[in-house]
């Protein structure tokens, strides 16, 4: 689905890595892993498009990301952004409308397609009790599921999502990692985020990206435990892994 | 749709308000000769009525309502574009801008000449000068976007403009004739009285296509309450529209600023009012609703003016920031968090 050759991210002159191989399938959900400052949020605005690659391609099937119009990109990748999105006197179902913006007319009106598309997405995210609700007094969690429903309503076959588990509880993480999983797998979506829940990112994705000083390594997330670089990656002194049930062991020296 | 009711709320409320306006002056007139008179009867007894109708009442009521639509339209746009609920024209500093080239051509070029019997010609070249002004500062803005979303950094910048622009007219002042100046300083109070019927169809015009060209940018203002990033990623032109945005907030503001002095407070407060009343945040709504306001909240401003003290007119920025300060602190103190 997407294919990264020889690319190289960062802003203007400063490269922030460079000669990334790497490949997204349809229907997966994967995740990407590495230590603060390594380029994960610089990778996911690349593939955003928010910032243009500084060598190599990305494209999106046969075609390069960089010749889509604004227009098609829209239609093809949708994003979920770090930052809280804050508007007055927007509902939930308004904003998951605007998921609908690519493909309403100059006025941006919603249609009855848009309508059904937009009732399917609140579903889908389990937020239809909330549609009415303004956008401001929802909790985290509950905004962030708006804000991937809006991705969902924009019926694009990849989503973006840079670390949609920060700022929540630990249950929260837990339902909005099944809820993204469930997406890829039933809706045959290409699902990719960026996080630093390492034992949930292992438990609940298709493939691991692990990104590390000047490379990253792809693979299942059992292949990346049993070869040693998830526990290169998280264990020091005490913190061990167990790539037999992908879990993190801390000891306590009392 | 209970916020279309609203909508025409609004509309009826700026249609009385602007009744008010014509039958209401600062010279008392009989309702009965008033309406005679715009039937187009002739009141024999007093012909000057005529006159003060035709010439004054009529073109300061719609300078009014046009200038009211036309700075809440250009302050809904700059909310939205720095997503900051302080941002408006005069807070900015645009309007100063706008002030500046103003400054330039009355000060400057024209330093005796008197607004009032400036030719058509000399009218254009106030407004040309006052949008190169607003454009000017416009520019800066954008430049300086992304810190702009930060209240203080909103509300230090406009500030700074506000002194460096002020700080040039001052100069500007030192060496201009004691004629000039004084026209400056009487400009600078802000009225809607300047605009004569000959002048008021370029104002119109110039105010006409600063409100349409808003209103063909609604859709991609919604997307900008969501953010530059998520905005592009929807499908919307962003340079394209940041152009749109700054044309049509230039427009408005210069020519309003030319025709009418810098008028504070307006810019800033009727949208949040607006939005206050229609609880939404789609422009296809909140832009009619700016405007509509705004349109009647100045000719109430203007009203208040007229008949304050019978006989003599208050300048408009005596009162617009009665109606403009109490909204600024409750943004301030209610959204603060």
């Amino acid at each position: 689905m997407i294919t990264l050759r020889n690319l190289s991210t960062g802003y203007g002159r400063h490269t922030v890595m460079r000669g990334i191989n790497a490949e997204l399938r349809q229907g997966e959900l994967v995740s990407l892993l590495g230590p603060n400052g390594v380029g994960k949020s610089t990778l996911l605005r690349t593939l955003s498009a928010f910032l243009p690659p500084l060598a190599g391609d990305i494209r999106i099937g046969d075609r390069p990301l960089n010749q889509l119009s604004t227009r098609e990109r829209s239609r093809l990748i949708g994003v979920v952004l770090t930052e809280r999105t804050s508007v007055q006197h927007m509902t939930v179902r308004n904003m998951v409308g605007m998921g609908r913006t690519p493909y309403t007319g100059f006025w941006g009106g919603l249609n009855d397609e848009d309508r059904r598309v937009v009732d399917d997405a609140m579903q889908q995210t389990g937020i239809v009790h909330l549609q009415h609700r303004y956008i401001n007094t929802l909790s985290d969690g509950e905004r962030q599921k708006v804000m991937i429903a809006k991705a969902v309503a924009q019926e694009t076959p990849i989503i973006l999502l840079d670390e949609p588990t920060a700022f929540l509880d630990y249950p929260s993480k837990v339902e909005m990692m099944r809820m993204l999983l469930r997406l890829a797998h039933g809706m045959q979506k290409t699902i990719f985020l960026s996080t630093h829940d390492v034992e949930m990112a292992l438990q609940l994705s298709d493939r691991v990206w692990l990104m590390e000083e000047g490379r990253i390594i792809a693979g299942t997330p059992r292949q990346l435990a049993q070869d040693g670089h998830i526990a290169h990656f998280v264990c020091r002194e005490g913190v061990q892994f167990d790539a037999q049930s992908l879990t993190i062991q801390l000891q306590v020296n009392a | 749709m209970k916020q279309w009711a609203f909508i025409l709320l609004l509309v009826l409320a700026t249609i009385v308000l602007a009744g008010c306006n014509i039958l209401w002056g600062s010279l008392s007139i009989p309702a009965r000769s008033v309406v005679q008179i715009l039937l187009g009867h002739d009141d024999a007894e007093n012909p000057a009525w005529r006159f003060i109708l035709v010439e004054s009442r009529v073109p300061q009521m719609l300078t009014a309502l046009l200038c009211g639509a036309a700075l809440s339209t250009s302050g809904l746009m700059l909310q939205t574009l720095f997503r900051n609920p302080l941002a408006g024209p005069s807070i900015l500093g645009i309007d100063a801008g706008a002030n500046l080239g103003v400054a330039l051509v009355m000060l400057l070029l024209g330093g005796t000449v008197t607004l009032g019997s400036l030719t058509m010609s000399g009218y254009l070249l106030v407004v040309a000068a006052a949008m190169l002004g607003a454009l000017a500062i416009m520019l800066l803005l954008l430049m300086l976007s992304h810190s702009l979303q930060s209240k203080t950094m909103l509300l230090i910048t406009g500030v700074v403009i506000s002194y460096v622009t002020g700080s040039i007219i001052s100069l500007l002042n030192f060496s201009a004739t004691e004629e000039g100046v004084h026209n400056f300083v009487l400009w600078g109070m802000g009225t809607f009285s300047n605009v004569s019927l000959n002048h008021l169809p370029l104002y119109t015009l110039c105010i006409a296509a600063g409100l349409l060209s808003a209103m063909m940018l609604a859709k991609p203002l919604d997307a900008l309450l969501l953010g530059e990033q998520y905005a592009a990623n929807l499908g919307v032109n962003i340079r394209r529209t940041r152009n749109g945005l700054l044309l049509s907030t230039g427009l408005l503001t210069a020519t309003t600023t030319a025709f009418c002095g810098p008028i504070s407070f307006l810019g800033l407060a009727v949208p949040h009012i607006a939005r206050m009343w229609l609880r939404t945040s789609s422009h296809l709504l909140l832009l009619p609703g700016t405007m509509l306001m705004g349109a009647s909240l100045t000719l109430l401003c203007n009203l208040m003016s007229t008949q304050f003290r019978p006989g003599s007119v208050l300048p408009i920025n005596v009162i617009t920031p009665l109606i403009g300060a109490p909204v600024i602190l409750y943004v301030i103190l209610k959204r603060s968090h």
